[in-house]
């Protein structure tokens, strides 16, 4: 059975892209061109003539964005997860900014810092911080009690105790606000290039498809899924070592 | 050693500890039992430190506990919770000596760890071990931070009859290595024969003393030998009759 799940992953994308390939050989039409020529630009594209120049500055913003969001959320959720009072001080305030569609602040974001790199970092930022703030949140409110006991008998304090057991714990959950996180960041990246850029994928994705370069619009969009799809990779592996224990314990 | 003075606890309106008073003396093996429910686990808590009583007091060598002592460890019942997942064996009974230096720390890890026999084990998970050897690591933990005192709430209540019967021998081996006062809260009635020098007797909530015994049975004890003599039966059938018959008081 494992065996055959593995065989079928590798199998059903191939036979999927055969069956696109097969379906839109003899294509016509301007706006899907056959595969084959999706593939052609893509390589005249990509490899490697364009990753220095909109790949490169698309994924700097993202990491840039991702990781202001991962030292804020987990900066300001420790006190909150900790803290009852700070934390239904601070739930409106929360509920209300992430309540707002990220998109939403674009125009405000460019008027204030203007369309340089710091505004899609702001904007990847701000979109990203949500997911991670709350689960860093429930991650520490939800340590077990008992844990929490054994560290007040044992005289295990301050950041001692923060680094080696509130953190840990509630790492299963603050991995979990993340990965959702990751996601958006990459959908964050290619709004905000698509809005006011000058370089980017997001941009030239946009940049194609007004100058009815069709297969290089598509390429953009084929390279960002498999973008995604390296991200996500990267992310479990990361993942399964810092939490290497967690499947342990619950398996 | 330890005072336990006028102690009550109550949770609102309902009262879980009535009025409780009795001392623990030095390198003591004191068995606490109470039927089920009878306030045991919030006793400890309050002579801990972990909880503050709602009037009474407990004293800890002249101090005043208001907080947990740095001469008292605690093993708690769940120990599968008690321990943390992300460390190993030596990483977690070495958790409370961060203040410790480097070799000294080493030292009482190796030692507490061969005390309770899983050196072999050193650098394993807790979620990787048996549920009797976690609680060996959760009473290494407590025996490497060197308590004058040590409280076990129930400490062998979840694991199987052999592994119980080992475990009590376990603690009364470290028990005279270690030199330590025992506070153990139990509702096995022939585990607190077995083990202590006295037995308090708890009655149901709100909880107070039903009597003090001496429990004076030869040392060192053995699992057949020991539960074989008069003493032993005599002694079991009294603990058994106050707490049925407190029981039975309760129930009408």
């Amino acid at each position: 059975m494992k065996r055959l799940g593995a065989v079928l992953e590798v199998v059903v994308p191939l036979a999927l892209l055969a069956l696109w390939a097969a379906w839109s050989a003899n294509s016509d039409t301007f706006y899907y061109p056959p595969l084959t020529k999706i593939l052609e630009t893509f390589n005249e594209t990509w490899v490697f003539e364009r990753v220095g120049s909109d790949v490169v500055p698309s994924l700097l913003r993202l990491a840039a964005g991702y990781a202001v969001a991962v030292v804020i959320a987990i900066g300001v959720g420790i006190p909150l997860g900790l803290n009852a009072t700070a934390r239904r001080a601070a739930a409106p305030i929360v509920e209300f900014l992430r309540a707002i569609p990220p998109p939403a602040l674009l125009p405000l974001a460019i008027v204030v810092v203007g369309v340089g790199n710091s505004m899609k970092v702001l904007i990847i930022a701000f979109v990203c911080l949500w997911p991670i703030l709350l689960n860093t949140i429930d991650g520490i409110r939800g340590i077990d009690p008992t844990l929490n006991e054994t560290t007040r008998v044992y005289g295990v304090r301050g950041l001692t105790r923060l680094r080696l057991v509130t953190l840990p714990a509630a790492a299963p959950q603050i991995f979990a606000g993340m990965r959702t996180s990751l996601s958006l960041a990459v959908i964050m990246m290619v709004i905000s290039e698509m809005v006011a850029s000058t370089n980017g994928i997001g941009f030239f994705v946009l940049q194609s498809q007004r100058s009815f370069a069709i297969p290089e619009m598509w390429s953009g969009i084929v390279l960002l899924g498999i973008l995604g799809y390296l991200l996500n990779l990267l992310f479990t592996g990361v993942e399964r070592r810092v939490l290497a224990w967690h499947r342990g314990a619950h398996s | 050693m330890l005072e336990i003075r006028r102690l009550k606890k109550s949770y609102g309106d309902a009262h879980a500890i009535g009025d409780l008073t009795f001392t623990i003396g030095e390198r003591e093996f004191v068995c606490v039992v109470g039927p089920s429910g009878c306030g045991k686990t919030t006793l400890l808590k309050c002579m801990s430190g972990l909880l503050a009583p709602t009037a009474g007091e407990v004293v800890l060598d002249g101090t005043l506990v208001t907080r947990p002592p740095d001469e008292m460890a605690l093993v708690f019942q769940e120990y599968s919770r008690s321990l943390m997942p992300w460390m190993s064996v030596r990483k977690n009974v070495a958790l409370p000596l961060r203040h410790r230096s480097k070799a000294e720390r080493a030292k009482l890890v190796d030692e507490a760890v061969e005390a309770v026999g899983l050196t072999r084990f050193m650098d394993r998970y807790p979620w990787q071990l048996s549920g009797g050897m976690q609680q060996r690591v959760a009473i290494a933990r407590a025996l490497a931070y060197q308590p004058q005192i040590l409280l076990m709430d129930e400490p062998f209540a979840s694991v199987d009859a052999q592994t119980r019967a080992d475990l009590e021998d376990l603690i009364l081996e470290v028990r005279e290595r270690y030199d330590v006062t025992i506070v153990f809260v139990t509702h096995d009635i022939d585990e607190s024969v077995y083990l202590s020098d006295r037995i308090v007797v708890l009655t149901p909530s709100p909880t107070t003393v039903k009597e003090i015994l001496d429990v004076e049975l030869p040392r060192p004890r053995d699992q057949v030998e020991t539960k074989e003599l008069p003493e032993f039966a005599r002694l079991r059938a009294h603990v058994y009759r106050l707490i049925k018959r407190e029981e039975a008081r309760v129930a009408q």
